[in-house]
């Protein structure tokens, strides 16, 4: 079975090579069951080597790619935990996505392309995660990147939905630059891009050489920063909600913002050596927890609060990955991919009642007219909020009990960032689906439950939320089967760090009950705003306090960007062009072929055949003769 | 000899100078000629101008010196110049029956 995992990222790829190719001449029937049906094999696949898996960590060698001198690198795929752990992840909520995108997109004109562009984003991320070596990973994280940039601007006639996908490309480059330095300088320190050899020479590595490996932590974490849309480049991700909502769902649960979590953990050795560089991980995400978690609050877009909600979920997960608790970050990946696949999903759902309405102060009272997808937001809300027993709760409680061994600090700027969580989450709840009905009448009248293929998704990923966290109960012997599972993969990260002190019994259970406390607080108080008084956000800026003026343009940090990066290169440019292109390339290229034109022009007679001409050249010459002899 | 010497006399009067400019000038309107019409008989003719310029400085020059080598020069250069109009001519009666025409720009086959 494990042979044949070479397969699971070629089924994405056939299916997008049928439905590309073939394009409008198959039926949507037809394009629905291969993109879906591709993913669902892999998914079967997937499944069928985790069962076979037993915790080995196994290299599946297609061929040789690149061999130049000294440098060797496979066309390799390694199964580990680690790596199946995440196949699971993408082939089985990306098969739920794209069933739901059957119903959603269902009448698209473009309906093929989106499957197309949807299994293609599918193959890399597969090809991300499965490869052995820091190459393959690269190819897969810019085959994501492309991906993202086709979905997130499908609707292409559309300028904000392309200058959006415009925005998440080039913001992902500048991440992509400090992946790629990382891996020169990977290359450059150990000789090898293999996953194998460099983890083994790393854990070799005595301590006074780790001024190189923080170098390379820091590097990749540039590159996590990108992708996974931590401060500073955490900008094009609430934009990328320009895509159609499976593509949000996609994008923000199973693949690409997971990768630079991947990346991460998989790099789990050098960053286990590499304290400042792990300081810095675990830093630069609780900072982006807090601060996305604040702008959450004043969000009035529903995807824009679920975008921000990621953004500040990846934090988590980012301090996680610093403090040490490497399973606690997969962790949260798994259960973050069931409840905010199934958040999105939901929002999609929720848009498509509305007919195109995604402003939650126009929304309310949807409880009666979408009973299952008021059902599914829920749960997944309340898992978000982390309150047990549902997934959420486990993973982040994981999370945040480490971060409490690392600093203490951390871990209450954590309680923190969840009770914001709890409390913006609620207040997206409350808006959409409790109390009245407050938009036109026509919408009310449209109002209708979305079809099976939409829902039946919602309620399996409802499902996973709820149960998910199952997977790892705290506190219980041989209860954290994910750290078992997982293990083998993380072993080398965890020898080096200190094993997490196992905390005690009591600790740990007041720290949940504080955390719990927290948010249960947070959702009462968005309870008593949003329900009791029925408060609603203000309709313009104008009516704004100061502070949440500020919170409610994002910090002011998009347009401290513009001002900062993109006006003085702008401006830069247009000199440029102006004075360097127009005047010195222009001139010096246009004066090239002005002068072939002329000379050719004055040569032209000598070919001509005109009797006038050569005689007058003739004349010419012996005048010229003359001359010469004269003086 | 009596003639030659009345002669030789004759043209000695004139400054050597006239003799020069005038050939000069004639010269220079062959050329022109040659230059710019389009007219290959009278082209053939313009040569013949120049030709005749030279002959004419050439008896100047040895009238002027005494010297009667230089009339050998233009006994040759008038038997060449007849000699060449009359390949030259025929060479153009043949072009233009098959050309109906004269004309050189027309004539721009020199380029094969």
């Amino acid at each position: 079975m494990i042979k044949l995992a070479g397969l699971i990222p070629l089924l994405p790829l056939i299916g997008f090579a049928i439905i590309g190719l073939g394009g409008k001449k198959l039926s949507k029937t037809i394009v629905s069951s291969i993109g879906c049906g591709s993913v669902l094999l892999a998914f079967a696949l997937a499944l069928g080597i985790f069962f076979q898996l037993h915790g080995h960590a196994q290299d599946v060698r297609v061929m040789d790619w690149i061999v130049t001198g000294n440098m060797h690198v496979d066309l390799a795929f390694l199964i580990d935990p680690l790596s199946v752990q995440f196949l699971l992840i993408i082939t089985g909520v990306g098969f739920l996505i794209h069933v739901y995108s059957t119903g959603y997109m269902k009448d698209d004109e473009n309906y093929d392309r989106f499957f197309a562009y949807m299994n293609l984003f599918v193959f890399f991320m597969l090809l991300l995660v499965m490869g052995n070596n820091y190459v393959m990973m690269f190819v897969g994280w810019e085959g994501v990147g492309l991906c993202s940039y086709l979905l997130i601007g499908f609707w292409f006639k559309n300028t904000a939905y392309n200058n959006a996908a415009r925005k998440a490309f080039i913001v992902n480059r500048i991440g992509d630059l400090g992946f790629l330095l990382g891996m020169i300088l990977i290359y450059v320190t150990f000789g090898h891009l293999d996953f194998n050899h460099v983890f083994g020479r790393a854990s070799e590595m005595s301590h006074d050489e780790s001024a190189v490996l923080n170098t390379i932590g820091i590097l990749l974490f540039i590159g996590a920063c990108g992708k996974s849309a931590q401060i500073p480049l955490y900008t094009w991700l609430p934009d990328a909600m320009a895509g159609p909502t499976p593509v949000s769902a996609l994008i923000h649960a199973a693949t690409m913002v997971t990768a630079g979590i991947y990346m991460i953990a998989r790099s789990g050795v050098i960053f286990a050596q590499a304290e400042i560089a792990s300081e810095v991980v675990a830093i630069v995400g609780l900072l982006t927890a807090l601060f996305a978690a604040t702008i959450g609050l004043f969000q009035n877009d529903i995807k824009k609060v679920l975008a921000y909600s990621t953004v500040s979920q990846l934090g988590y997960m980012f301090l996680g990955l610093g403090v040490g608790a490497y399973t606690g970050a997969v962790f949260h990946v798994t259960t973050h991919a069931f409840f905010k696949a199934c958040l999105f999903l939901c929002a999609g759902s929720v848009i498509h009642a509305m007919g195109g309405e995604q402003d939650i102060r126009r929304m309310d009272g949807l409880k009666k007219a979408l009973p299952i997808t008021h059902l599914t937001f829920l749960i997944a809300t309340i898992a978000i909020a982390g309150i047990p027993p549902f997934s959420g709760f486990f993973s982040k409680d994981e999370i945040l009990s480490h971060a409490y061994d690392h600093n203490k600090l951390y871990w209450m700027l954590g309680v923190i960032g969840s009770m914001l969580t709890a409390f913006y989450m609620f207040r997206l709840y409350f808006l959409t689906f409790g109390g009245k009905f407050r938009g036109t009448h026509d919408q009310e009248h449209h109002l209708h439950e979305s079809p099976k293929s939409m829902t039946v998704p919602l309620m399996v990923l409802a499902a996973l939320s709820l149960v998910g966290g199952f997977i790892g109960i705290p506190l219980m012997k041989n209860g954290h089967l994910l750290d078992k599972f997982l293990r083998p993969s993380l072993d080398g990260a965890y020898s080096k760090l200190l094993e997490p002190n196992i905390i005690h019994l009591q600790h740990e259970l007041t720290l949940m009950g504080i955390a719990v406390a927290a948010a249960a607080a947070a959702i009462y108080f968005a309870y008593s705003i949003f329900v009791k008084s029925g408060f609603l956000p203000q309709e313009t800026e104008a009516e704004m306090s100061k502070p949440q003026r500020v919170i409610y343009n994002k910090y002011y940090v998009d347009e401290f960007y513009d001002s900062i990066i993109r006006k003085p290169l702008d401006w830069s440019s247009d000199k440029l062009y102006r004075f360097f292109e127009l005047r010195v390339v222009d001139s010096f290229v246009n004066g090239i072929g002005t002068a072939v034109k002329w000379s050719a022009n004055s040569v032209r007679y000598l070919q001509a055949g005109n009797v006038g001409s050569y005689i007058f050249a003739m004349v010419i010459a012996v005048i010229a003769i003359l001359l010469i002899k004269l003086f | 000899m009596l003639l030659l010497e009345a002669g030789k006399s004759a043209i000695q009067v004139i400054p050597m100078n006239w003799y020069i400019t005038l050939c000069a000038v004639l010269f220079g309107l062959g050329v022109l000629g040659v230059m710019f019409r389009r007219n290959a008989i009278i082209i053939l003719m313009s040569i013949e101008f120049m030709l005749n310029a030279v002959n004419l400085l050439l008896v100047a020059f040895s009238a002027q010196r005494s010297d009667p080598n230089a009339q050998v020069f233009v006994f040759f250069i008038m038997a060449v110049a007849a000699a060449e109009v009359a390949v030259g001519l025929a060479i153009l009666m043949m072009v233009y029956r098959n050309t109906k025409t004269t004309d050189i720009d027309f004539l721009n086959k020199l380029k094969w």
